[in-house]
């Protein structure tokens, strides 16, 4: 182990330790002040943050190329670690709320983040197949952080259950793709898939990778445990892994496809095609039929995994693919902060035992705290692409790059689902602007900060988006 | 600060000053929230009149430029590019003079959630103001957007009774349309490496199987904006349901907004595919005329009279624009104006009655000349200017209009006037019926209703008057004297008319 080894999983082995320390000093903070724990989880997010941020510029494999650090892996960091600093912003004031608070609430989030950054750094597939261990039992666990509620258990069981299972297709997908090609390296797999043209097995490898992969991110027709999941495990957890394992699971998906797998792209092409029309329209219409909020805000995040999966279907096309990539970055982050600050609100109108969470809760939000109300318009807007918001910007950036892949079908298909997304988002909004009620809501200083800052750099961004369109089109360089 | 400072930034983002001001003052003081509005919205139109002393009329360019690099990284070239010539000039001046006429209209009107409703009325001006500007289609699309929400919030906060389904149904329509035209801008700006639209018109050469599917997801949007039949489903529901300064607002300008955008992309971006599109809109306009005279005169609503006749009114400007000459474009545009100030009158001259009387029933009415005379003598004025009667406004437009239409080589077929021209007499009868039943004759059950609950229908007080009467004005103005009006387009319309007849004479 060369220092140059080290340096590329610095920010990774800060975190790690970080976490395992704080889970020893967790045992002398008191009970009633494990606040303490976590401005301390925050305070190793932020500085893995810095760490990171000044890598920027460096590309270095290491560890005999099982991980790498360059422009993707930096950008997915960065995100995935505001991810969690806003996971923790949000958690502080509800696990306190909800009777939840408990140190290693805040030590599983970190370890997760943890494997969802080896997951960005993964360049080999035995190290996908690690990350995702790492980063998805700590989410398990986190799912059913709310016993001996049972919903929380049974999200906890059934998020377990089915997660067992796609890993177990991510790791068949290796193992056939090993067979294929002789290696789990994804350089590797690129040499020797370009150079051998029997590619059946290759192709079935690849496709299982997929499915697992699926299941993470929740693309129809692996979706079935998200509404279940999303619902039963407390709100702040969901808002953490809704947007973290996600983000995380696309990375390493954008990561394989585009490095290892492009001499294969006419067969996945139709496939990922078909994933992304199916994720979007599924998605989209049963949202419609939603009542409770979380629900709702699954569906949606099913949803947006279809236009996320957008990005992948141009990416055997070398002229499209950056653009593509580019976009999908692009747009996980313009997903991140609109689903960071909409579940804050969710958080602020929750109550003990699942109250607050019906949709017909929200009536007369407007009127009680206007700036709630509004900040949840922004967000609702950003998810449907309307203007003044980043998910208008995100979405134009997706479609911009399936247009340029010459996939007009499915551009169809984004923007008409985009219009049925309209209708059940917009109710939202009718319902805290046109009906009258009386919400109670639950506000502390950083469930405020949270929801405030996402709703304005989700304008803000909207209108000078030219510093993240640079780092997302040249964070992508490094994979071509 | 040269940015701020530009006439047309300046113009078109000013309002937000007005919203920043309402931010700060308290929810219970509604008249200072009121006159504030009105304020910012007063000095707004005068910047436009400022921007119209400098806007050189026989100039067909685009004028008062103000072009930057607004995102040109990652493949990216989009630029905040404003820019004013004789096809916006008008509209703008419409907008910006309209604004505040809905504002003053609502000083009674609205009593529940001022600050809101005036943050939204200045926002929505500003999208309004920035589609007429904007020269940049995702800029554009982009202030295209944006006026969906605040009118989406206005209709649905301070509508009628079925206000939810009228929002929303507004909302879905008009976002299912320009979705379709988002694509198209995206092809554009990836074929043509820029998103400005001179430069795009400059550059041309656009495939011509292309073009038509290009052409028809821009009409898609404009289509369902205009609204052109069939596709006007929204439009009765939302006109109804909008409150009076929201219905103004819709039919003066959010319309146009549809027809304008025929004018400014569809026409000059695919002259070949307007030229092969031109008899199929006329033969959709014509229906449309016939249709939305038709059906407002079985209303039983009065308001739903108004909003079907702008059905109808609409095709006139759509028959004009697609005639693709220079007389019938002229009329159009013209039109445009013309429908804002009469059909807005009417809207505003509507909401004043309901207000007293909480009914929009016509068979209610009856006699109201008598009890309010000077109501009733600027309904007929208005109401004659509406159908078209030489002298006001209206008959300039629809004249010019028939006059194009009928001798268009696109359009080919001088029946679709002829027939159209119906129109204008099937106008005189639904207006004057209602105007019949409403003013004339005995007096209504209405009357007595008012009475029984308080001091009776009073006529119009001076803040009412103060309303109308700019409109009033501008009514005689154009149609006494419209040469002015036609100045500050021709220049523009011309050359967009010669740069289309290549294609017309290919096609004939």
């Amino acid at each position: 182990m060369t220092p140059a080894d080290f340096y590329t999983v610095l920010p990774l082995t800060l975190l790690t330790v970080w976490a395992c320390v704080l889970l020893l000093v967790d045992l002398f903070i008191p009970k009633e002040s494990k606040g303490i724990t976590a401005l301390l989880a925050a305070l190793g997010l932020a500085l893995t943050l810095g760490f990171t941020l000044s890598q920027v510029g460096r590309e270095n494999l290491g560890f005999n190329g099982m991980v790498v650090l360059d422009g993707f892996s930096i950008f997915v960091n960065a995100l995935l670690l505001v991810s969690g600093l806003l996971g923790v912003a949000l958690a502080y004031g509800y696990v306190k709320r909800m009777g939840l608070e408990r140190g290693e609430y805040y030590t599983l989030m970190l370890f997760s983040v943890t494997g969802m950054m080896l997951m960005a750094q993964a360049s080999d597939l035995i190290v996908v197949f690690l990350a995702l261990e790492l980063l998805s039992i700590p989410l398990y666990v986190l799912a059913a952080f709310a016993r001996p509620n049972v919903e929380s258990e049974e999200a906890g069981l059934k998020y377990f259950l089915l997660g067992a299972f796609s890993t177990g297709f991510v790791v068949y997908g290796i193992a056939l793709v090993f067979g294929a090609t002789g290696t789990t390296s994804i350089m590797g797999v690129f040499a020797s898939a370009s150079s051998d043209a029997s590619g059946l097995l290759l192709t079935i490898g690849a496709a299982l990778i997929l499915v697992g992969f699926g299941f993470k991110v929740a693309a129809v027709p692996f979706h079935m445990w998200t509404p279940d999941v999303y619902q039963g495990a407390p709100s702040a957890v969901t808002a953490f892994m809704s947007s973290g394992a996600k983000i995380a699971g696309f990375a390493a998906l954008l990561r394989v496809f585009a490095t290892a797998f492009p001499s294969i792209a006419t067969d996945m092409t139709d496939i990922l095609w078909a994933l992304a029309a199916l994720t979007m329209i599924l998605g989209n219409v049963i949202a419609i039929a939603q009542t409770n909020i979380k629900r709702l805000l699954a569906y949606s995040s099913i949803a947006q995994a279809g236009y996320i999966l957008m990005a992948f279907v141009p990416y055997g096309n070398p002229d499209v693919a950056p653009v593509s990539i580019a976009a999908g970055l692009f747009y996980l982050v313009s997903y991140a902060l609109t689903n960071f600050g909409a579940w804050g609100v969710v958080i602020a109108l929750e109550k003990s035992e699942g109250r607050g969470l019906e949709i017909s809760d929200y009536a007369g939000l407007a009127k009680k705290h206007p700036a709630l109300a509004a900040a949840m318009t922004v967000f609702m807007l950003s998810l449907i692409g309307l203007p003044p918001t980043l998910g208008l910007v995100g979405k134009i950036y997706l479609f911009r790059a399936v247009i340029d892949g010459g996939f007009y079908g499915l551009a169809i298909i984004g923007v008409l689902t985009s219009l049925i997304s309209a209708y059940y988002y917009l109710r939202v909004v009718v319902t805290m602007y046109m009906k009258d009620g009386e919400p109670e809501t639950e506000r502390e200083s950083f469930l405020d900060l949270t929801t405030g800052a996402t709703a304005l750099l989700t304008v803000a961004l909207s209108l000078v988006p030219q510093f993240l369109f640079a780092w997302a089109s040249s964070a992508v360089l490094g994979l071509f | 600060m040269n940015f701020f400072l530009q006439p047309l930034t300046l113009l078109t983002f000013f309002p937000l000053v007005g919203v920043l001001i309402l931010f700060f003052i308290p929810s219970d003081r509604k008249d200072a929230l009121r006159w504030t509005a009105l304020g910012v919205s007063l000095v707004t139109f005068g910047i436009s009149i400022w921007v119209l002393t400098m806007f050189n009329a026989s100039n067909p360019d685009l004028q008062l430029v103000a072009q930057y690099d607004w995102i040109t990284v990652a493949g990216w070239n989009i630029q905040y590019y404003l820019g004013v010539d004789g096809l916006s000039i008008l509209l703008v001046l419409l907008t910006t003079f309209l604004t505040p006429i809905s504002i003053l209209s609502t000083w009674t009107a609205v009593e529940e959630r001022v600050k809101d409703f005036m943050i939204f009325f200045l926002l929505l001006e500003v999208g309004m103001t920035g589609v007429f500007l904007a020269q940049d289609l995702f800029l554009f699309y982009i202030f295209w957007e944006f006026t969906l929400v605040p009118m989406y919030f206005l209709i649905g906060i301070w509508g009628g009774p079925r206000r939810i389904y009228a929002a929303i149904k507004f909302f879905l329509y008009t976002m299912a349309g320009s979705i379709l035209m988002l694509l198209a801008i995206l092809w554009l700006g990836i074929y043509g490496r820029t998103f400005a639209v001179p430069d795009l018109i400059t550059q041309g050469n656009i495939p011509a199987n292309v073009q038509m599917w290009l052409f028809l997801a821009f009409t898609a949007a404009f289509a369902i904006k205009v609204p052109m039949w069939p596709l006007h489903s929204w439009l009765p529901d939302a006109h109804v349901e909008a409150p009076t300064a929201g219905s103004v607002i819709l039919a003066g300008v959010l319309l146009k907004m549809g027809t304008y955008g025929f004018l400014r992309f569809n026409i000059p971006l695919f002259p070949e595919a307007s030229v092969q599109a031109a008899p199929w809109i006329a033969l959709f306009a014509t229906i449309g005329i016939i249709y939305g005279a038709a059906v407002s005169y079985a209303q039983a609503d009065v308001k739903k009279l108004v909003a079907y006749s702008s059905v109808s009114h609409l095709g006139f400007v759509m028959l004009g624009l697609f005639a693709l000459n220079s007389q019938g474009m002229q009329g159009a545009i013209l039109q445009m104006v013309n429908h804002g100030l009469s059909t807005g009158a009417l809207f505003l001259l509507v909401g004043m009655i309901y207000e007293q009387t909480h009914t929009r029933e016509i068979k209610v009415y009856g006699g109201l000349w008598k009890i309010t005379p000077i109501f009733g003598t600027i309904m007929l004025i208005v109401s004659l200017s509406s159908m078209g009667l030489p002298g006001l406004n209206g008959f300039v437009g629809e004249f010019a209009i028939l006059l194009g239409a009928f001798g268009s080589l696109a359009i080919g077929n001088a029946w679709y006037a002829a027939i159209s021209a119906l129109g204008v007499i099937m106008a005189a009868v639904y207006i004057l019926y209602m105007f019949q039943k409403m003013f004339l004759g005995p007096q209504g059950e209405v009357v007595d209703e008012v009475r029984r609950h308080g001091h009776g229908i009073r006529d119009l007080n001076w803040r009412e008057i103060a309303i109308m009467v700019p409109i009033l004005v501008l009514i005689f103005w154009i149609g006494l004297y419209p040469k002015p009006f036609f100045v500050l387009m021709a220049p523009t319309v011309d050359r967009l008319v010669a740069s289309l007849s290549t294609a017309v004479m290919a096609m004939h």
